[in-house]
């Protein structure tokens, strides 16, 4: 080969890479056309046993002690009602789901069921790319519109092209409910004379009562970046009213972070960082060290999620107490919450059928009992059931939220990239590293990004 | 008999004859056909991956649905988008604590270790040092994630020594959470590279030590004009490693910090997950990836290029080197003045040494070759 020859020949090859670049774009074979067929006018078939032999693959992420359990023995009780079908579980840590869901989902063989999380970034996108079933036909048939109030099916609700969260078809169903609320030390209150606090005044009081006792007010941990979602939130609902929450956290456009309640919340969370309120050294604390911390005795208040409920009462038994939030400017004593991750049907699965009944089951009035005896709290019915010590008051708060419309949902909501916009930022403010303005001004530039004015 | 013998002298002078001349895989066709199960092996496992990464980073694509053609502009947001720069400015800093100091720290202490002699405990302190290497990353970083605790125990040593000013929240500091990542790659590492120069300087031959102190040289002479040249193919590989580690950080950031505080310890490994796999922007995270590949790429060239360019001046002793910095030159020896080092005189082609051949000349090196 000559010189000339040789470089004709890279010339070209180049050329063809990059035309081959260019001609295969990604994901270009799905057009999601999938969402004509959502089953909306179509009877639901719910007598399973004409379904032949079926088996129903299912991906759960409840690898956790009793929640495995759990998932078990719904599943055994699931067969042998219907002897016809066999339940294939798989069961992987909630990373390792989210990470090989994208592809699973798909795959034209997909899973029958699927616990999709509801963030944006999860059920939002395979939603928009027509990837998971809308469920309204099933609901219509087993009840579900009845059964699960709207607080609860709005966080699994999305418009046909995943834009719009918090409204349109029911995606997927929990099992399990979640607020944050204030986990208190019962001994250390007895202690300091005072009740666990039900309005905003009553708190800060606590708090300062038990600064100037020498006691520890609230343990808080930021080093994992979700930590202070959780705590800003449960400042910020003792300012906001929930309407406003609901707009912010949903991504609603019209919203903004630039409200003088936003502003107050901001600032008196500052001014709880530098009276010292927080556990000392909190931006390096590991959230699992900081709960642990707090069954040490160290700290009067945590704020938490009611997915320590088994981990505290274990080792705290009678000494820790649970209660919502105290109630701020909106009178009401608003809770940041939602549910655990839904099961969902994927678009591609081949027995969606047995996978709405199965949906059915793992979420009906027996599954539910299932659920609280394993330690976790039932996403509905929680009232029904027989509990005591902690678990009887994480129900009954969680009953309060739902009687009452208290439920607000998470901040990170907002948009696909708000949960790494909003961690960093809290982290900053916290920090010193943004002052209130900063940071919200900061929140209001990423938020209109992305939701539009 | 002597028919058959004469067949066999026929048959293998035809072979010889069919044996085509020159070089042995020669003609060319016959030498692809050798690499051919290397090559089958390379294209699936590494040569069409990043061919599919270098496609997706020119889309703006979800990973699941349709795809939009972006060109460019994935890459124009690598370099502009403030924190997807810092998370590569972060990793340069990473190479300092990931590969200066560690290979700065092994050379001391493998050269210490050499002129100490037979020690006792040698073996003890050899495994001591290099057991980091041999842990798991992910358990590396839940152990110093410990250490690092508010009240964990590197605070509770500064508090019991009186330095309470110094205790702090380590990974949560804005100032010392990368550093803090940083160290226990030092720690990591440092084991490897002193390992390496500790092979590498027992295979330099006493003699020339011998001969260095008859001459009077200092021990730092004695290092700079021997140890240090003697070790420079290790010098590459452990930089070659040690520079890749620190580009390629993840488990560390993943498990310790996840990129806080704020986005200070943020590093482009870290990115390409977070991209990819929790806000599925796959365009961005392939192209942070191909340009993370081309920086190890552009790395691994230098630091070789370093590493070859002593070949001809290396001492004797050095001769087990080449296996690991991978030669591939071989033009005359490089002139003396591209070797590091204070000692420019030491290559007994170059000019006369303008001090006086008195206590510190290290000529005899050249005789050591």
């Amino acid at each position: 080969m000559s010189r000339t020859t040789r470089k004709l020949a890279r010339f070209a090859a180049a050329a063809t890479a990059v035309a081959l670049v260019a001609a295969c774009a990604p994901g270009s074979d799905d057009d999601g056309d999938d969402a004509e067929d959502n089953g909306a006018s179509a009877e639901v078939e719910t007598d399973l046993e004409d379904l032949g032999d079926v088996t129903l693959v299912v991906w759960d992420q409840e690898v956790r002690g009793g929640q495995s359990e759990q998932i078990d023995e719904l599943n055994q009780a699931f067969e042998e009602e219907y002897p016809n079908i066999t339940v294939d579980r798989v069961s992987r840590s909630t990373d390792d789901l989210r990470t090989t869901l994208r592809l699973a989902l798909t795959d034209d063989d997909a899973p029958d069921v699927v616990q999709a999380n509801n963030s944006r970034t999860e059920m939002g996108q395979y939603v928009g790319s027509g990837l998971l079933e809308p469920l309204d036909a099933y609901a219509d048939t087993y009840g579900w519109f009845e059964r699960f109030p709207e607080s609860v099916r709005s966080l699994a609700m999305y418009s046909d092209d995943g834009e719009v969260y918090g409204d349109g078809a029911l995606y997927g169903l929990p099992q399990m409910g979640e607020i944050v609320g204030l986990y208190y030390s019962k001994p250390k209150l007895d202690e300091l004379g005072i009740d666990p606090p039900t309005t905003y005044d009553e708190f800060v009081a606590a708090l300062e009562t038990a600064d100037d006792a020498g006691e520890l007010p609230i343990q808080f941990g930021n080093l994992n970046p979700f930590a202070g979602i959780h705590e800003y939130g449960f400042v910020q609902n003792q300012f906001l009213d929930a309407e406003t929450i609901r707009n912010l956290g949903f991504g609603r456009p019209g919203s903004s972070w630039l409200e003088p309640e936003s502003i107050e919340a901001t600032e008196t969370i500052m001014s709880w960082v530098d009276d010292g309120y927080f556990t000392d050294g909190f931006a390096g604390l590991d959230y699992d060290d900081s709960w642990q911390q707090f069954t040490q005795g160290e700290g009067i208040f945590l704020v938490a999620g009611t997915w320590l409920l088994a981990d505290l009462d274990d080792a705290m038994g009678e000494d820790v107490g649970f209660v919502l939030p105290p109630a701020g400017a909106s009178g009401q004593r608003l809770v940041t919450g939602g549910i655990s991750i839904p099961f969902a049907i994927p678009a591609n699965s081949a027995n969606k059928e047995a996978a709405a009944a199965y949906i059915d089951f793992i979420t009906n009035a027996d599954a539910m009992t299932t659920v609280a005896e394993a330690g976790n709290l039932p996403v509905v019915d929680a009232d029904q059931q027989e509990a005591s010590g902690l678990q009887a008051e994480v129900f009954e708060a969680w009953g309060q939220a739902g009687a009452e419309d208290l439920l607000v949902p998470y901040l990170d909501y907002a948009t696909p990239t708000f949960f790494d916009t909003i961690t960093a930022a809290i982290q900053d403010l916290l920090g010193g590293q943004r002052d209130p303005e900063d940071f919200l001004n900061h929140l209001e530039t990423e938020y209109l990004e992305q939701v539009g004015g | 008999m002597s028919s058959m013998v004469g067949t066999e002298t026929a048959a293998r002078e035809a072979a010889r004859r069919r044996r085509p001349k020159g070089p042995p895989g020669e003609p060319r066709r016959l030498a692809y056909l050798y690499i051919l199960p290397a090559l089958i092996v390379f294209v699936t496992f590494i040569g069409l991956p990043l061919f599919r990464s270098a496609t997706f980073s020119l889309y703006e694509w979800d990973g699941l649905g349709s795809s939009t053609w972006v060109g460019l502009a994935n890459y124009a947001a690598v370099f502009t988008d403030p924190a997807l720069r810092g998370a590569f400015i972060h990793a340069l800093v990473l190479i300092v604590f990931y590969a200066v100091v560690p290979v700065s720290l092994g050379l001391l202490l493998a050269a210490t270790m050499m002129r100490a002699g037979r020690m006792r405990g040698l073996g003890l302190f050899r495994v001591l040092i290099f057991l980091p290497q041999v842990v798991p990353m992910v358990v590396v970083a839940i152990a110093w994630r410990q250490i690092y605790a508010p009240e964990g125990p590197l605070n509770s040593l500064f508090r019991a020594v009186g330095l309470d000013a110094v205790a702090r929240p380590w990974l949560g500091d804005y100032t010392w959470a990368l550093p803090s990542v940083g160290l226990v790659g030092t720690w990591v590492g440092t084991g490897l590279c002193f390992v390496l120069f500790l092979a590498g300087m027992a295979k330099v031959p006493r003699e020339l030590y011998e001969a260095a102190r008859l001459d009077g040289a200092s021990p730092r002479r004695e290092f700079f004009a021997i140890t240090l040249p003697s070790v420079r193919g290790e010098l590459a590989v452990a930089l070659t490693l040690t520079v890749i580690a620190a580009l390629k950080t993840f488990d560390l950031v993943y498990v310790m910090t996840s990129g806080g505080p704020g986005n200070q310890t943020a590093v482009p490994s870290y990115e390409v997950y977070r991209h990819a796999f929790l806000i599925g922007e796959v365009g961005t995270a392939a192209a942070l990836a191909l340009v993370l590949t081309a920086l190890v790429f552009v790395a691994t060239v230098i630091i070789n290029r370093i590493g070859d360019s002593n070949d001809g001046s290396a001492p004797a002793g050095a001769s087990g080197i080449r296996a690991l910095a991978r030669r591939n030159r071989s033009g005359p020896p490089v002139a003396s003045s591209d070797q590091p080092g204070p000692d420019p005189d030491l290559d007994d082609a170059g000019p006369e040494p303008e001090e006086p051949a008195g206590s510190d000349d290290p000529r005899q090196q050249g005789r050591g070759r």
